[in-house]
């Protein structure tokens, strides 16, 4: 911890704080996450999302995933890292895609090295040590951050990435969101470990505890760490203590297995109270500042509510056009059954 | 594929494939190979024999033993400008992987509207015949067919597995590469760099006017084997090698079948639920008027793949091809 609840510095030895500039920075991008956290939620009960797993109270290490990366690193994000993707510079109507109902991820995986996210727990991990050993082996000095829930963690696919990427000595940084819940399941009933950190002991990864809603110490950590891949010094586990503000997703009932008090407890944690009464004490925020940091995230949020608000017809015939590369006689076949069942619904109309 | 001269040469399936390995990799710097015990021992089978030499441990090296993580680990390789070959050690360790497979390998292209191709092969030693243990005899070609966005092949012959390979490794998409462990040591003259028909392709191995067997894989000398003993007793037996589980040839198969007006699908693997029920479902419902009898299956009964001593009863032999031959209502004609 670098930055206690109530906005004070705390002196951790061995770390600096970021400065001014970065803090603004990531306050902003704060801001902003919450809002479209807010504004993607609302948007599920007007039925313009399908479902979105919020990653409200968890703003933090989603801000700083991002922000802590260079230009040509690769992100691996899971279903509740849409604010992360966005960090990234991804649209957030088209990283929302998945979530809206699509068949398709929405964006570009290469415009901004984001990988499409992964709903099988833990199994985008291999893919982001696969994509540090290749540019590793190239010579490039791409450094990967690959997200997991600490849920994931007791998937074997964490399990063998975090093998592998030792072996391999590859590039990446796992970082493990511990928000106390893999859905209904307390953290204590997902593993004996003594820290989620621990699990990276047995493979020869250094595992590294912050706190998951103090930005300071986020962005210097995962930093660090960062840095520490990029020149050669391998994989790094960091696990962040945060909490699950929200059910976890609008179709969960959180009330059948936590209760409201332990939420309550959280609260005072919030990370962008406690970032903004830290900055206004150090004079490096003012009220004019955060009516425009708001007045920001809100044309931010006004651009995703305008986009899911567009309808846009899906096309059936697109969904045998990229099942492989050209398709196969059978797909034709079927592709040309449905093109004619729509032209004589047209035919109909 | 980019191979120049034409070299002729004899080799066993085993030694194809390692031809096909250092050809690609010596034409394309992307290629990489991986997998379990693949480096200095050359994996299992020697396929991948002497590449760690000559390449170096970059392009060629031993993994931990997880398929999922080497499968995995492929799947990022591939999004990040290489083509990795991975082997599975055998059939049934290859499942481990399965969930990569299924849900990462087979929906890359589409869930990213053709941004992010997987150019990426998986080798799998597969089916029995070689007196394996358990675990080990596995055909588990319905699983990967069953699954869009795969291609799955099968050679049955040295010139088709070095073909299909080099094909495999410059296809962009992924492609499940079976080889049948029992062809391994299976010899013929090798024209490299020949054009072999493309993945998706079948071919008449043997014509014939009475019949036709359609086989893949390990079952094509099987069924070649039957039509030499049945020309002797004076029936003609045309034979089709699929090659290409996925994308499958109708043309070639129904062609072939309208040829002879009777079918019989010999296959490995256990029959229900499989590709043989597959086969006789698009040939019954495109050539129905051309059949003079329902097509019949000599298929792997339902049953786990049996130790060495009773594996001859599962593998559907020369005998049992014949007899349902004999049953394809000669009578009526
Ligand atoms: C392989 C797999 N099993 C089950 C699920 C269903 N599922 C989706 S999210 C989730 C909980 C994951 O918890 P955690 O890893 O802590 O991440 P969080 O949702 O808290 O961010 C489960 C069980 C899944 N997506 N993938
Ligand atoms: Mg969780």
């Amino acid at each position: 911890m670098l930055i206690d609840p109530h906005g004070n510095a705390v002196d951790a030895s061995g770390y600096a704080a970021p400065d001014g500039p970065a803090l603004l920075r990531a306050f902003a991008a704060l801001v902003t996450a919450r809002r479209l956290n807010d504004q993607a939620y609302a948007l599920v009960r007007q039925g313009r999302l399908a479902v979105y797993p919020s990653s409200h109270g968890q703003e933090a290490c989603q801000v700083a995933a991002a922000q802590v990366l260079a230009d040509g690193d690769w992100l691996f994000p899971t279903y509740r890292d849409t604010i992360a993707a966005v960090g990234r510079g991804v649209d957030p109507v088209e990283a929302l895609s998945l979530l809206k109902g699509d068949w398709h991820c929405g964006y570009d995986p290469y415009e901004h090295n984001v990988a499409p996210h992964a709903t099988p727990l833990a199994t985008q991990l291999p893919h982001a040590v696969g994509v540090a050993h290749a540019a590793r082996l190239r010579g490039e000095p791409t450094v990967v951050l690959a997200l997991c829930g600490d849920g994931g963690t007791s998937e074997g696919d964490f399990h063998e990435a975090l093998n592998f990427a030792a072996v391999l000595r590859a590039p990446v940084v796992f970082f493990v969101q511990n928000n106390e819940y893999a859905i209904s399941v307390p953290l204590a009933r997902q593993t004996a470990a003594p820290s989620l950190a621990h699990k990276g002991i047995g493979y020869g990864v250094p595992g590294e505890r912050v706190d998951g809603n103090d930005a300071a110490a986020l962005l210097t950590v995962l930093g660090a760490a960062v840095e520490r891949a990029r020149a050669g010094g391998g994989p790094q586990l960091i696990e962040a203590h945060t909490y699950r503000m929200q059910a976890h997703t609008n179709a969960d009932d959180a009330t059948r297995y936590r209760r409201d008090d332990e939420v309550a407890a959280w609260v005072e944690r919030d990370p962008i109270t406690r970032l903004e009464a830290h900055l206004r004490e150090r004079g490096l925020l003012d009220d004019a500042q955060l009516a425009d940091i708001t007045a920001q995230a809100e044309h931010v949020a006004t651009h995703l509510r305008d986009g899911l608000n567009r309808d846009v017809e899906p096309d059936p015939a697109m969904l045998f056009d990229h099942v492989y590369a050209s398709p196969t006689p059978q797909l034709t076949e079927q592709a040309a059954l449905v093109a004619d069942e729509l032209d004589r619904e047209g035919a109909l109309r | 594929m980019t191979v120049t001269a034409t070299d002729h040469v004899k080799l066993t399936m085993a030694q194809a494939l390692n031809r096909a390995l250092r050809d690609a990799m010596a034409a394309d710097p992307a290629v990489v190979v991986f997998g379990e015990d693949v480096g200095a021992l050359g994996g299992v089978f020697r396929i991948t024999d002497g590449l760690t030499a000559e390449f170096g441990e970059d392009r060629c090296f031993d993994t931990p033993l997880a398929e999922s993580g080497i499968v995995g680990v492929a799947v990022g390789m591939a999004m990040n400008g290489m083509r990795p070959v991975v082997e599975m050690q055998f059939d049934a360790f290859a499942y481990p992987a399965f969930e990569q497979i299924v849900s990462h390998v087979a929906k890359m292209r589409n869930r990213t509207r053709g941004r992010v191709t997987l150019p990426m092969v998986i080798r799998v030693p597969y089916a029995g015949g070689i007196g394996g243990v358990e675990h080990h005899c596995d055909s588990s070609e319905a699983y990967y067919a069953h699954t869009p966005g795969l291609h799955v092949v099968a050679p049955a012959t040295p010139a088709d597995a070095y073909g299909l390979l080099r094909e495999a490794i410059a296809s962009d998409d992924p492609v499940i590469f079976l080889e049948p462990k029992k062809l391994y040591w299976s010899k013929e003259e090798v024209e490299l760099g020949a054009e072999v028909p493309g993945i998706g392709t079948a071919v008449v191995r043997r014509a014939g006017t009475d019949a036709t067997l359609i086989a893949y894989g390990p079952s094509v000398p099987v069924a070649l084997e039957a039509a030499e003993v049945a020309a002797g007793e004076g029936r003609s037996l045309q034979v089709v090698d699929l090659r290409s589980i996925v994308p499958f040839d109708d043309e070639t198969v129904c062609a072939a079948v309208r040829s002879t007006g009777r079918a019989v699908v010999v296959a490995e693997a256990a029959g229900f639920a499989s590709v043989s029920s597959e086969i006789v479902a698009r040939v019954t419902e495109r050539c129905f008027h051309a059949l003079a009898a329902p097509i019949r299956r000599v298929t792997g009964f339902d049953i786990p793949y049996p130790p060495p001593k009773l594996e001859h009863f599962q593998l559907p032999g020369v005998d049992r091809v014949l007899d349902a031959v004999d049953d394809l209502q000669w009578e009526d004609s």
